[in-house]
């Protein structure tokens, strides 16, 4: 059953980004990369990946979405028909699939027992994290504890990129909204 | 069970991706995405309960909100240009007379 709906899952995708390709109105195509995000945080859920699904879902479908309609906003709703042949890009682009692909061929299988993940670290972690930091999740425990300073240095960095974009955007409309009454 | 319940709703999925591959208006594409948002919500809970593992209801509950404030936030950019600050009066009532596509 699990198999059945990966696979349905992939093919969802896959008829998604073709879709997303065949597509010249942007609009239709920032929806459908929405479609596309939300279909592979299906797919991390499936494989017991809620946190990183979790992270898909809000970057992909929520923010970056409402990024691409800023673009277009601020360009062109329609794409432009390339005059030029895509049979190069393609070229390369299945090209630098096949090598992902053969990258993964040395990768332990998903979920094997006797991958270095599970042998070394995973079993210290599943051992001291009940004694030591008394939190049930051992996710949450391993983000929160093991790595907080990790964690907290990305915090760090996200705020302060946020500030940076709110001080230098927030006063440019400022600026033009005055601009616009005194006129 | 479950699993009958699941098919159906990756069924439904694939008919909100056609209506939005399709779909000529703007609001039908904006409108197919919220409801493909509800399926993935649906999706979630009835994938926990057919693995046996049910705690991946609030997770579903989260994808709920984000479904919610992203159709909200793709509405409230295509109403008034902009996202974050209110709109002035003049902006509304202009942006009422063009009508989007």
């Amino acid at each position: 059953m699990e198999l059945t709906i990966t696979l349905l899952l992939f093919f969802a995708l896959v008829t998604t980004a073709v879709a997303i390709a065949l597509l010249r109105n942007l609009f239709a195509v920032v929806m459908l990369s929405g479609v596309a995000s939300l279909l592979a945080a299906l797919l991390f859920i499936v494989m017991d990946a809620v946190d990183v699904a979790f992270t898909e879902a809000a970057v992909g479908a929520g923010i970056s979405s409402v990024l691409m309609l800023s673009t277009i906003a601020l360009t062109a709703r329609h794409e432009k028909i390339p005059t030029r042949s895509s049979l190069v890009p393609l070229a390369i682009v299945s090209l630098t699939g096949m090598v992902l692909i053969y990258g993964t061929l040395d990768m332990p299988n998903f979920g094997s027992a006797d991958a270095p993940v599970q042998t070394h670290v995973g079993p210290e972690y599943i051992q001291r994290t009940p004694k030591e930091i008394h939190v049930p999740n051992i996710v949450t425990g391993v983000l929160a504890s093991y790595r907080g300073y990790d964690t907290l240095g990305e915090v760090t960095v996200v705020f302060t990129a946020g500030l940076g974009v709110i001080l230098l955007l927030g006063g440019i409309g400022r600026r033009r909204r005055r601009g616009k009454g005194q006129s | 069970m479950f699993a009958f319940v699941t098919i159906t709703i990756f069924v439904c999925m694939v008919m909100i991706m056609i209506r939005l591959f399709a779909g000529p208006t703007l609001y039908d594409r904006v409108l197919s995405l919220n409801t493909f948002g509800t399926c993935t919500v649906l999706f979630i809970g009835t994938v926990g309960l057919l693995f046996g593992r049910p705690d991946f209801l609030d997770i579903a509950l989260l994808y709920a909100l984000i479904n919610f404030v992203g159709t909200i936030a793709v509405l409230k950019f295509f109403r008034y240009r902009r996202l974050g600050d209110a709109p002035e009066t003049q902006e509304i009532a202009t942006s009422e007379s063009e009508a989007p596509q």
